[in-house]
């Protein structure tokens, strides 16, 4: 069991739980994941690790409402509670390149994994440049957490409720062509707006990375569950990646292996609110 | 053969068969298909027993069970004691009873089975376990030997080489934590083999007798990446590690097709319907396909696993392709013959060249080459070629590829110094389980590939064995 040390709505149905994992903690680096449990009978569903503290023993995740776990999580699991099963870290940590100029975009609640990515740059001596952006103030998260590890920051909401009215893609467009010493971009975000940083980044000829949210079972490589054509080849995101080159990333077949289990995830949900089996910790 | 035996075969000549689920209602459930021997069946099949001078049943298994004392035994109606006699040289009757390849290992060496049919072994084996369990309870016995105790031991993986190590260095012992990466302990017993051939809640039992042993079990534990296998003797203080991580990383067969929705690895199909139990869905939460046409690719033990859960999962049609004929299928008869009683449709001499989908990327159809068997190749198996213009769509809606597994590279890649075989597995020496790297052993399908679970419990006895002679060395 894992304790929930704390527990934080960052947003309209975006939560923050600090558990407590010092192993994890301790072996943690950026770009990793986790995969937990709620219960005996909960699915194993992946989290980025959002944080990590190995002087406190204690690793973050922050995660959307989007589905059974993740609802039963948020509406169930108190400070306080524990977790049955946290599995991590898992995947490879994200390349991180010393004294060099590097873009870092998040998009939605793809905000919370890009934090350690560009602290880890930032303390390599990176030059680290923040866009982040989602669809409207509600939804913004970290903002502070995040402008404080960034050299240059910038925020973007498609409705204008929230600093700049925009993509995240057209802040990136602009400083790709003011600037021609950009090294690196790391996207991460729902799978269109990767794909849209992917995009717009491949005229420039800048290398980009990006983190993928596949379907996952084990997470360790044994079932392959997580499969996904990279440059023309099947990889398992979470032995190979999660991150991997935005250019030669299909999305296409992400976004198509995402459905994959439509019917199931709305029965499951239907099932979860209608049965008495809430598992409840309360 | 006489008149006599001739007419009406005596006890001697055959075994007493297995009560079994009928075909029909099983292939629709999860429950055991063996039921298991009575008392009365085990009585009469272990009188069988010819209770041999120089008995060769034993050389047979891979452990050494005693088998010829624990047959004695259930002559006498001592069922416990028989299975504690077991338990003196393996850990995981109940298992071993149920899964194992009795007819190429002990029953193999049956002197009966000259004549007649050789002695049920295996289900004696599986008789005494289940009921010690069920009607004797629980009696622990550690026979702790010798107080080594100060020295602890880390072993990685919880299948039947890791259960196995750990509980026979917890008998000498050692203080003992078995690392599994998953959250559950069992390895392939709890992930890929089904309910329906060996009942989780049987793994769970012997899991809490190793347990009894004084083994503490850390799941959710990667190593490699929560600990390296290094820093597990530096950092943590370990003497000595087992690696017995298995060979679970699935192969595919690189068709067009392959990454389309309803397409699985044997692996992740059984690893949903057991681990997770997906079969249970939506009371559990982890969901499967269940496909209305299921072609399975493969012709081993686990492809046949995989088309019957998929026929439980309440598929119409389920077929098995494999490339060859049925005389190179290398699943045990036994489960074969079960598969075709459930209703399995056998396509064999049949490969698949592409998995076809729909416009929302869910698969529509196995487009399949008939094949001819040529000439024997390296293996002796003779070497099927494809019919030129004999393509032809199956009509699936799910497809589960078992053609293989290799060994997952995490380890390797995260322990340098620790040699690995050209094809990816832990170069390991087989009398003793000994790696490039001092204090590191490993054993099982990680360094075998696929084998069987007797045989990974095999290594993990070795390995004990030498881990307790390296451990009471003397060092500087
Ligand atoms: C490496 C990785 C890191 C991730 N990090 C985060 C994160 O930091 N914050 C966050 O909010 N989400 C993250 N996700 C996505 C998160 O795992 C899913 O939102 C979650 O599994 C949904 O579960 P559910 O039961 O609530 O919803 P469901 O109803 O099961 O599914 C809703 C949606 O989630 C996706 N999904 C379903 N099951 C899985 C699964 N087992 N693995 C991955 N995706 C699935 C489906 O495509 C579906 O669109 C990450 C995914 C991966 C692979
Ligand atoms: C579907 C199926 C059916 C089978 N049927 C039979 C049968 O009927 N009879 C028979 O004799 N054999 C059968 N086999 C083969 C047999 O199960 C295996 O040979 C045997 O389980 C190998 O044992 P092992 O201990 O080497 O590894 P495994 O049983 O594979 O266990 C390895 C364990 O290590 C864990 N692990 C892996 N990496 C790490 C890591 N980095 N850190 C921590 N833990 C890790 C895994 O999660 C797993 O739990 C079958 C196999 C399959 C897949
Ligand atoms: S999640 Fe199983 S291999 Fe990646």
């Amino acid at each position: 069991m894992f304790s929930i040390l704390k527990k934080e709505q960052l947003a309209d149905g975006i939560y923050q739980y600090t558990v407590e994992a010092p192993d994890i903690a301790r072996a943690a680096q950026a770009g990793q994941f986790v995969i937990l449990r709620l219960d005996e009978r909960g699915e194993r569903i992946p989290l980025t690790i959002a944080d990590f503290d190995a002087a406190a023993g204690t690793v973050d995740i922050v995660f959307q409402v989007v589905g059974k776990t993740t609802e039963e999580l948020a509406a169930c699991y108190d400070a306080g509670g524990a977790l049955l099963d946290l599995a991590g870290p898992l995947g490879r940590p994200s390349h991180i390149p010393v004294g060099k100029n590097v873009i870092v975009i998040g998009g939605g609640v793809g905000i919370a994994p890009v934090y350690p990515i560009a602290r880890a740059m930032r303390d390599a001596g990176n030059h680290v440049i923040g866009i982040i952006g989602c669809r409207t103030k509600d939804l913004m998260i970290m903002e502070d957490k995040l402008a404080s590890v960034c050299d240059k920051f910038i925020t973007t909401t498609d409705d204008g409720t929230w600093g700049r009215c925009a993509l995240v893609t057209e802040p990136l467009k602009e400083t790709l062509e003011k600037r021609q010493d950009i090294d690196l971009v790391v996207a991460i975000g729902p799978g269109p707006m990767m794909k849209f940083c992917a995009d717009t980044t491949r005229p420039f000829g800048v290398k980009t990375v990006v983190s993928l949210n596949c379907i996952m079972v084990d997470g360790t490589g044994m079932c392959g569950a997580c499969r996904i054509e990279v440059a023309g080849e099947t990889k398992f995101a979470c032995a190979d990646g999660p991150e991997f080159d935005g250019h030669a990333v299909n999305f296409d077949q992400l976004a198509m292996r995402l459905r994959g289990y439509v019917e199931q995830e709305r029965l499951a949900l239907d099932h979860y609110h209608g049965g008495e089996a809430c598992q409840c910790q309360k | 053969m006489s008149e006599i035996e001739k007419r009406a075969p005596s006890p001697k000549q055959s075994r007493r068969p297995m009560p079994e689920q009928d075909p029909k209602r099983r292939a629709r459930n999860f429950e055991e298909v063996a039921l298991g021997y009575s008392e009365e069946d085990a009585l009469a099949e272990a009188a069988r027993c010819l209770s041999c001078r120089k008995p060769t049943c034993q050389a047979g298994c891979p452990v050494e069970v005693p088998i010829p004392e624990f047959v004695a035994l259930v002559k006498e109606g001592k069922f416990a004691e028989a299975s504690q006699k077991i338990k003196e040289n393996n850990a995981l009757p109940a298992v071993c009873g149920r899964v194992c390849p009795q007819e190429k290992q002990c029953e193999n060496g049956c002197v009966l089975g000259k004549r007649f049919e050789p002695l049920a072994i295996g289900r004696l084996e599986r008789f005494v376990a289940d009921y010690e369990r069920e009607q004797a309870g629980r009696q622990l016995t550690p026979r702790v030997s010798r107080l080594a105790s100060n020295k602890k031991v880390a072993v990685v993986g919880s299948g039947p080489g890791g259960l196995t190590c750990a509980s026979d260095l917890a008998r000498l012992g050692y203080a003992v934590t078995l690392f599994e990466a998953l959250h559950e302990p069992g390895g392939v017993l709890v992930y890929g083999i089904p309910e329906f051939r060996l009942p989780k809640d049987i793994v769970k039992s012997e899991v809490e007798y190793i347990k009894g042993l004084g083994v503490e079990i850390r799941t959710d534990a990667v190593i490699g990446h929560l600990f390296g296998v290094k820093e597990l003797m530096s950092d943590h203080g370990y003497d000595a590690v087992f690696i017995a991580s298995g060979a679970g990383f699935p192969m595919f067969m690189n068709i067009p097709g392959e990454n389309l929705n309803g397409v699985y690895s044997a692996n992740e199909f059984l690893t949903r319907a057991n681990l997770m139990k997906a079969y249970l869905f939506p009371e559990y939460d982890t969901p499967i396909a269940r496909g209305k046409n299921v072609a399975v690719v493969g012709g081993g033990n686990v492809a046949i696993d995989s088309a019957r859960v998929a026929m439980r999962l309440g598929a119409e049609h389920v077929y098995l392709v494999y490339r060859r004929s049925l005389e190179e299928l290398p699943a045990r008869a036994e489960e074969v013959h079960h598969a075709g009683d459930e209703g399995i449709e056998f396509k064999l001499l049949n490969n698949p060249i592409e998995i076809l989908g729909d416009d929302s990327g869910r698969v529509s159809g196995l487009s399949c080459i008939t094949m001819e068997l040529g000439e024997p190749d390296a293996s002796g198996r003779r070497r099927p070629f494809e019919v030129v213009g004999s393509e032809f769509v199956l009509d699936v809606d799910t497809v589960i590829m078992a053609i293989g597994t290799r060994a997952n590279p995490l380890i390797g890649n995260a322990t340098p110094g620790l040699n690995l075989t050209d094809r990816g597995y832990i170069a390991a020496a087989e009398a003793t389980g000994q790696t490039s790297l001092p204090g590191v052993f490993a054993g099982g399908d990680i360094v075998t590939g696929s084998a069987t679970v007797i045989a990974a419990m095999g290594a993990g006895k070795r390995a004990a064995k030498s881990i307790d002679a390296y451990l009471q060395q003397p060092r500087p």
